[in-house]
């Protein structure tokens, strides 16, 4: 049966409290995740202080100003902070989104928590292993293939035609929709989730490519495409505004388009 | 079945070959395309059942039973509404299956059982329907 339960070994405990900025009067709290892979232990939740006059914005400002000043052993991946690399995606007040982007004041909170993207396996503290995520969109093939010969310049499309990629081009893999998806996290070794559905639909619909047919063929399997049943997930939670859903709905109507 | 994808002491295949796995199947737009066809079927068939049924309950006897559903107009409903009703209700129970069962063994079991069980359902229906529709015949 599908797991409901974490495992024995996945169960936190109660983390280490780190002491409140000394002086200051602006003080937000916080509850991080911390799982080492080397010392044995479960997992935990530290609660950290930080001061807001000494720190910037958004919660990734928050987690950087810990790794400065309280706590350097904290692990999360980060590297443009504007919401455009993906790295910083990470399960914030019980949403997936990115760290970049969203604000201490928009928690909302006392106690601000923070946990990594559900239900993949955690290399440590904030960082999942996204091997299998980054394989599942390599396998739909995320590049223009055609057969006729190549033009001396571009491909050529017409506004209306490189106005369906809009809505699409857009993702950024940060993996917040496939983690999200509860199909996901009962199938995710077979089912390929919104990311990888919403990039083949992005590559179905482009009227450049000449492997629609392949495409389709490569995702007609009722684990690969069928296992979306419109939750919604994860048009709820893309840190994009980006709705795989609908996406995913547009391949299940090529599918029939074909077949019917 | 055990994920063990992200396990390199259980198999050395590259990420991509687990992914892809033993390939697309080749099939599911059936299953999705019927699913969506018997549930528009569902409401027009399931509406008339109900009436039919409540007509039933009013009358006092087994003879205005008999007099009921031997209309073929009604019968034909009735046989039409079972129909659907099984079809979708064994591919919506085999999407529960696959969605929540992972054993091989218990899922095979599963998929097996509720085949067995929307049929025998289904033909236990439409045995009763025609046995009471063709009761005047038969008696």
């Amino acid at each position: 049966m599908a797991q409901f339960t974490l495992p024995k070994n996945s169960k936190y405990t109660e983390g280490k409290t780190w002491p409140k900025p000394a002086g200051a009067s602006n003080i937000q709290e916080f509850r991080i995740y911390r799982w080492n892979p080397d010392d044995g232990a479960n997992p935990r939740i530290d609660t950290y202080y930080i001061d807001r006059d000494d720190c910037g914005p958004m919660v990734l400002d928050a987690l950087i100003w810990i790794k400065n000043n309280v706590d350097s052993t904290l692990v999360f991946r980060r590297s443009c902070r504007e919401g455009i690399c993906g790295s910083c995606a990470m399960n914030i007040m019980g949403k997936n989104t990115l760290a970049c982007t969203l604000g201490i004041e928009d928690c909302e909170s006392d106690s601000i928590k923070i946990y990594p993207l559900p239900h993949m396996p955690v290399l440590k503290d904030l960082v999942p292993d996204l091997t299998s995520f980054f394989a599942q969109h390599a396998s739909i093939q995320p590049w223009l293939q055609t057969e006729t010969a190549e033009p001396e310049t571009e491909w050529r499309q017409t506004p209306e035609e490189r106005s369906k990629l809009d809505g699409l081009y857009e993702c950024i893999l940060c993996a917040c929709c496939t983690t999200s998806c509860p199909s996901y996290w009962w199938n995710g070794d077979r089912f390929l989730g919104p990311a990888a559905l919403l990039q083949a639909y992005r590559w179905l619909i482009d009227s450049r490519d000449e492997a629609t047919g392949e495409r389709l063929d490569n995702l007609h399997d009722p684990f690969r495409l069928y296992r979306c049943h419109t939750i919604m997930n994860c048009a709820n939670t893309c840190p994009k505004g980006l709705n795989p859903a609908k996406a995913i709905a547009e391949v299940k109507k090529m599918m029939v388009a074909r077949a019917v | 079945m055990v994920d063990n994808r992200f396990d390199t002491r259980v198999s050395m295949r590259t990420p991509l070959a687990r992914v892809k796995g033993l390939g697309a199947s080749g099939h599911g737009v059936e299953h999705w395309w019927i699913h969506r066809v018997t549930a528009v079927s569902n409401i027009p068939l399931i509406i008339a059942f109900v009436i039919i049924v409540a007509a039933l309950a009013n009358s006092p006897s087994y003879q205005e039973a008999i007099a009921v559903i031997s209309h073929p107009l009604v019968a034909i409903i009735l046989i039409l509404a079972v129909i659907s009703v099984a079809n979708h209700m064994r591919l919506g129970m085999q999407i529960v299956i696959e969605d929540y069962v992972h054993d091989k063994g218990y899922k095979i079991a599963a998929l097996i059982a509720n085949n067995f069980y929307a049929v025998i359902v289904a033909v236990a229906c439409l045995y009763a329907i025609l046995k009471v529709s063709l009761g005047r015949i038969l008696l």
